[in-house]
């Protein structure tokens, strides 16, 4: 994998291809502090289209997910109406063959996922960037032996890992499942936060800290992280967004627990009880929904971030500064 | 050579790692879980079975970790997998995977490369024709496209073109009756179950190329010989071919190697949705039965397929790009 050696060489991973995040610019970093980069991204967040729209459908979920109660006023997990009803304004979505109301169940849905997103996407960050970093920082044997934990686990086949573990846990929760996917997922964006910290390793403000005698530990908090914190969150969002495909997809198969309602487990019930051929298709096709859109709440995020670090990718007409509307 | 060498090493190695997942996993999880297998099939698991099992999950308490260790490696370097459990009870292991082989490899290896070539010439046209109407609206259609669980849409196709217009076969990888054989009933009945998965596999993946691609195009088309071979005056398609897409297309080769792991994951799920009796289908059988034996060589099986296409993908670019050659 030599291509993928050289630090600041356009690489495309397995993840990296799967959201497009690309050729990750090396963003202007030095004495950028992470507060006001946050805030950049804050403006450029605003400014850009998709970054909106990813960032309004976010705070939609995040909102049902907090307040599912004022949304819906069913208990999700009550088997208390007729089953298989059609849509009605008692039952919005109808009920499932169980007879739980499925709207309330939707609602209630949001929260494990969210939980298994946010989760597992810090947690993956974090490793990585502790990983990455501490790599990048203490060079020599450190760096090749973290290096290549980095690169066995990063071709090792995630999911089919998942599966693996899923089967041997039987009935994994919200809690296990976090750390699992945690577990499976940081390796690639502790590859790049690597690449980013090699790249600035020989800059002065480094050096001035080093001569200043401060410790090892302060200089990688205040000194190298503060300049990744944009790389930092597109890394979060690739691996919130991970975190959501690989849960939904472990529920569906029926390793999740199947007792939380949530929209792989609502996709595992209505599979088992033949959906489709008992007419009862929204059971599968609004949890679904759901799940691209949360999905593409994060990847329109993140997509937006690749355009805003590298301003190669930004579209064109916005750079001309012909047909302004629709640049927007 | 030296590089050649040097993969061989971390392939071996990788390989390593993945067999001792597989031997650690089931003994970190509380309670062994062939113990629970054998439990919950009493007087069902033939004296054989016992043995294999009692070698690759340690249920034989007198002998020590590490003797189990070695006789596990040694087991799998013979190639003794040992038996099926539960889903095919008494059957090699060998067997039952080297039947559903075939199968896999048609229908996710085929769709693969064909959603390669078309991701990356959609692509390179896409970036090529920078702010075209191709440019404008594709890449956050095809941003959103990714983040559709490959499940999901199977089972919505499923609904559509199977259940609601009867248009296409969607279980099974050929209708039971029919004999398999060469003749040309047998091979369009197969074709016509393949359209379906094959379908959801391509749409799901495809985007990934195209994102990718243009985006490491876009980085290259700015490179100084790509405005030299403008100002020579050659014909654009040569430009855009010979000049931009030869150089743009090594990390998205590179990435085609790294990412078949998700796919063959991804793929796992659609064989199951379309019940197409291929590698994926078999593992979710093997997990859904706690058929450890079976499980654990399908999860070998995927991790070394995904190895030796990184192997294949270095040499190829060792081949390609010569700079890759000198580095370390």
């Amino acid at each position: 994998m030599a291509t993928l050696d050289t630090p600041d060489a356009p690489e495309a991973g397995p993840e990296a291809a799967a959201v497009a995040v690309g050729p990750f610019g090396v963003l202007p970093s030095g004495g950028l502090s992470g507060v006001r980069s946050l805030r950049r991204i804050g403006r450029a967040v605003t400014s850009n289209g998709k970054a909106l729209a990813g960032a309004v459908l976010l705070a939609i979920f995040i909102f049902v997910g907090l307040f599912p109660g004022l949304i819906a006023h069913d208990n999700p997990e009550a088997e208390i109406y007729g089953r298989s009803v059609g849509l009605s304004s008692a039952h919005l979505l109808g009920t499932t063959a169980f007879g739980q109301d499925m709207f309330s169940q939707v609602i209630y849905g949001a929260r494990p996922v969210l939980l298994i997103a946010f989760g597992a996407g810090f947690g993956a960050t974090i490793i990585a960037m502790l990983i990455g970093v501490a790599a990048a920082y203490l060079g020599g044997a450190w760096d090749s032996s973290l290096n290549l934990l980095t690169d066995v686990l990063l071709v090792i086949p995630a999911f089919p890992l998942l599966i693996i573990i899923g089967s041997y846990l039987h009935g994994a929760g919200t809690g296990v499942m976090i750390a699992v996917i945690t577990f499976v997922s940081w390796s690639y964006t502790a590859r790049q936060l690597r690449a980013q910290a090699l790249s600035i390793r020989g800059r002065d403000f480094l050096e001035a800290a080093r001569v200043r005698g401060e410790r090892a530990i302060y200089i990688i908090v205040v000194e190298i992280i503060p300049t990744m914190t944009s790389l930092l969150v597109a890394s979060f969002l690739t691996n919130a967004l991970y975190a959501v495909l690989f849960s939904s997809s472990l529920q569906f198969i029926g390793l999740g627990d199947p007792s939380v309602t949530s929209w792989g487990t609502m996709l595992y019930w209505a599979e088992n009880n033949e959906a489709f051929q008992t007419g009862q298709g929204l059971w599968i096709i609004v949890p679904g929904l759901c799940i691209v859109a949360l999905g593409a709440a994060f990847a329109l995020l993140n997509y937006a971030f690749d355009e805003i670090g590298n301003p190669a990718l930004r579209p064109v007409r916005s750079m001309r500064g012909k047909r302004v509307k629709l640049a927007k | 050579m030296r590089f050649v060498l040097r993969r061989l090493g971390f392939f071996v190695l990788t390989l390593w790692v993945a067999l001792t997942l597989n031997f650690l996993l089931p003994r970190m999880m509380p309670g062994n879980p062939a113990l629970a297998v054998i439990g919950s099939h009493k007087g069902g698991v033939s004296p054989q079975a016992l043995k294999a099992l009692d070698a690759e999950f340690g249920l034989n308490t007198h002998t020590s970790l590490l003797t189990d260790y070695w006789r596990y490696l040694g087991d799998v370097a013979t190639g003794n997998w040992g038996v099926s459990l539960t889903t095919q009870p008494g059957n090699s292991v060998g067997r039952i995977v080297l039947d559903a082989i075939p199968w896999t490899l048609g229908l996710v290896g085929v769709t693969t490369v064909l959603a390669f070539i078309l991701g990356t010439l959609i692509g390179i046209v896409a970036a090529w024709r920078r702010g075209g109407r191709l440019d404008s609206f594709l890449p956050p259609i095809f941003v959103i496209m990714t983040v559709i669980p490959y499940f999901w849409l199977g089972l919505v196709l499923i609904l559509v073109f199977g259940v609601k217009l009867h248009w296409l076969p969607y279980f099974f990888s050929y209708t039971y009756t029919l004999t398999p054989g060469l003749n040309w009933t047998f091979i369009s009945n197969v074709l016509q179950h393949a359209i379906l998965p094959s379908f959801t596999l391509l749409v799901t993946t495809i985007g990934t190329w195209i994102l990718t691609m243009r985006n490491t195009m876009i980085t290259t088309l700015a490179e100084d010989y790509v405005r030299m071979a403008r100002a020579k005056g050659l014909p654009g398609w040569r430009i855009m071919m010979d000049y931009a897409a030869r150089n743009a297309i090594l990390p998205n080769l590179t990435g085609f190697a790294m990412s078949l792991g998700f796919v063959i994951g991804g793929a796992i799920l659609i064989e199951e949705v379309f019940n197409y009796q291929g590698v994926g289908y078999l593992l979710l059988e093997a997990v859904n039965n706690d058929d450890y034996p079976l499980m654990q060589a399908l999860f070998l099986l995927i991790t070394v397929a995904v190895l030796v296409a990184i192997l294949l993908s270095d040499i190829a670019t060792a081949i390609l790009d010569p700079r890759t050659r000198g580095e370390r």
